[in-house]
């Protein structure tokens, strides 16, 4: 770890100030990652200014009905909130499904949309990498890429983003509230994390020295008929290999509105609105769900050692909309959901 | 090890300047402590290299092994990934604050009689973790407390004992809750 200088932020306009200018300080929330990613050498801010102790720890409802999850609300705290058990169970399962108790008991909601990526050359100080080091290379590409991306994957960089998190998020649509030095701005989550492009350095659309605030859910929470399925080597503790968050809403047999989302196939979490829309108005089966599934894979690419993610992805889908029809799941079933 | 810093001077094989320490308030099984620490000292070594309390283990230092899981403000969490001047004013309770050699703690007698520990290097970390578990009052059920307590690996594969040991003390409570 690099030597810096510390300072607890006792207000949003103090965190910010404190940035403000200084591309060489970065925030810490819980430290869950950043920590991790400095002993290793890949981070090395002079300065961290501590956002945990902001007043920003609150879940709260809105008028509108939906629900704000504040910044620095750990990752526990929200999943095991009333409000997000009865009304997101999408987002309580996964909350629940990624890393561990201690972990989620540190880790803070903006910190966890804020996570790099976990493809190993990005960690390996010894290998070129595009995001860790623009322009020196991507050793991924031709090399072990087994945890990297099928989709939206670009020449310089076929890194994913590794949140659970956030894949439960892309499929509820919440407004991203950031502040910065030119003040408060909302982002759509989908327009929050990007692709790599020819800038894999650039993990989101956060102008420098922004500061997370909020996370605003609208109203519609799906509550009935979801699901979180998750894939991984073991049955817990350990990041997915391909995940979908699926939600529904059904007259009868016929979905009326539906969101999909994947985790584990992307720079970002990867929502498909066009197969949402083979979805809505048909009838809940497994061909309209393998319809949407080859939708969603139409224009994906393996990388070699990544290639079985392309069905594997296929059939994560189906499964998990036949969870959420049957709506079979509960917040605690996330503990058996991860034994498909 | 300790996490020492790397700067430019220390890599380049100079005389390091001495590292910009403050003093950090912690209490640590009750008792208040104000230690010299440099802000990149993470809780677990001020625990074990400031404040000699060794029973707070070592695995991994990234988050993956959980050997490391202290309690803050009767939450779990691996004190390898925070610092120690984030938790000022906190109350930290290490394996050393639960129970004594004489008077075990309810979780530390189950451990002995499930036999849940073969090396014992994790141990600390799985009793840490189990009252945690107690206080969050989730886990009931022998895949509940499984899922719940995988954030604890065990290098020797003593999972079966520790399912068992846990699964007594959480059972007893809730009889207790009942009764
Ligand atoms: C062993 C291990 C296993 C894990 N497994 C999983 C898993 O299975 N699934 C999963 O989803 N996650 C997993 N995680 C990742 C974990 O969820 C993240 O590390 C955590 O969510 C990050 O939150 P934090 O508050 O600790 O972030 P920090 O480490 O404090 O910060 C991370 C980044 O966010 C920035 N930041 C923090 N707060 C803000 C803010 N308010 N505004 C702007 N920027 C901010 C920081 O500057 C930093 O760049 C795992 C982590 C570990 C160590
Ligand atoms: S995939 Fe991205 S993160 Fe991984 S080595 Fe290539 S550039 Fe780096
Ligand atoms: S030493 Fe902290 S989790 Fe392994
Ligand atoms: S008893 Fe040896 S690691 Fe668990």
């Amino acid at each position: 770890m690099n030597s810096f200088t510390y300072h607890r932020a006792t207000a949003v306009a103090d965190a910010v100030r404190e940035q403000s200018g200084r591309p060489d300080a970065a925030y810490i929330g819980g430290g869950t990652n950043l920590i991790d990613l400095m002993k290793e050498n890949v981070a090395r801010p002079t300065h961290l200014v501590s956002v945990g102790k902001l007043p920003l720890s609150d879940i709260e409802n809105l008028p509108d009905g939906g629900l704000r999850l504040g910044a620095t609300a750990t990752n526990a705290d929200t999943a095991w909130h009333e409000e997000v058990k009865s009304r997101y169970p999408l987002l309580n399962q996964a909350i629940l499904a990624g890393a561990s108790p201690q972990l989620r008991n540190m880790a803070t909601n903006g910190g966890n949309l804020m996570q790099r990526t976990r493809c190993y050359y990005f960690y390996d100080l010894a290998t070129p990498c595009n995001k860790r080091e623009p322009g020196s290379g991507c050793s991924a590409i031709g090399g072990y890429n087994r945890v990297c991306g099928i989709l939206g994957t670009s020449d310089s960089c076929i890194a994913t983003h590794p949140s659970d998190m956030c894949v439960a998020l892309a499929a509820l649509a919440p407004t991203v509230r950031v502040s910065g030095p030119n003040g408060e701005r909302s982002i759509a989550f989908d327009d929050f994390h990007r692709l790599p492009g020819n800038q894999p350095e650039k993990d989101n659309t956060l102008e420098p020295g922004e500061l997370i605030v909020s996370l605003d859910l609208p109203a519609k929470g799906f509550e009935k008929n979801f699901s979180y399925l998750k894939l991984r080597d073991r049955s817990s503790y350990a990041f997915a290999l391909v995940s979908v968050a699926a939600a529904l809403e059904l007259d009868g047999n016929t979905i009326r509105d539906a969101r999909l989302a994947l985790g584990g196939v992307a720079h970002k979490p990867w929502r498909d609105q066009e197969a949402e829309n083979l979805l809505k108005g048909q009838p809940a089966t497994v061909e309209t769900f393998a319809r949407a599934a080859a939708k969603v894979l139409e224009n994906a690419q393996g990388h070699g050692s990544n290639d079985f993610k392309i069905e594997l992805a296929k059939r994560a889908i189906v499964r998990a909309l036949k969870q959420a029809v049957e709506g079979s799941q509960t917040a605690s079933d996330v503990f058996l959901n991860s034994n498909p | 090890m300790t996490q020492q810093p790397t700067n430019s001077a220390a890599r380049a094989g100079g005389v390091a300047a001495p590292p910009p320490t403050g003093p950090v308030r912690l209490t640590i099984n009750g008792q208040q402590h104000t230690l010299q620490l440099a802000p990149w000292t993470t809780l677990l070594d001020a625990l074990r290299e400031y404040l000699h309390l060794t029973g707070t283990k070592k695995g991994c230092d990234h988050g993956q092994c959980g050997a490391c899981t202290v309690l803050v403000d009767g939450k779990r969490i691996n004190s390898c990934l925070t610092l120690a001047v984030m938790h000022e004013d906190e109350d930290i309770t290490t394996i050393e604050g639960l129970g004594t050699p004489e008077t075990l703690h309810p979780l530390q007698q189950a451990f002995v009689d499930h036999d849940a520990f073969q090396c014992g290097y994790c141990t600390p970390g799985q009793i840490c973790s189990a009252q945690g578990l107690l206080n969050e009052g989730r886990a009931h059920t022998e895949a509940e407390i499984r899922e719940h307590m995988s954030g604890n690996v065990c290098r020797c594969g003593a999972y079966v004992g520790i399912l068992n040991a846990v699964k007594e003390v959480v059972d007893r409570k809730s009889s207790e809750h009942r009764s």
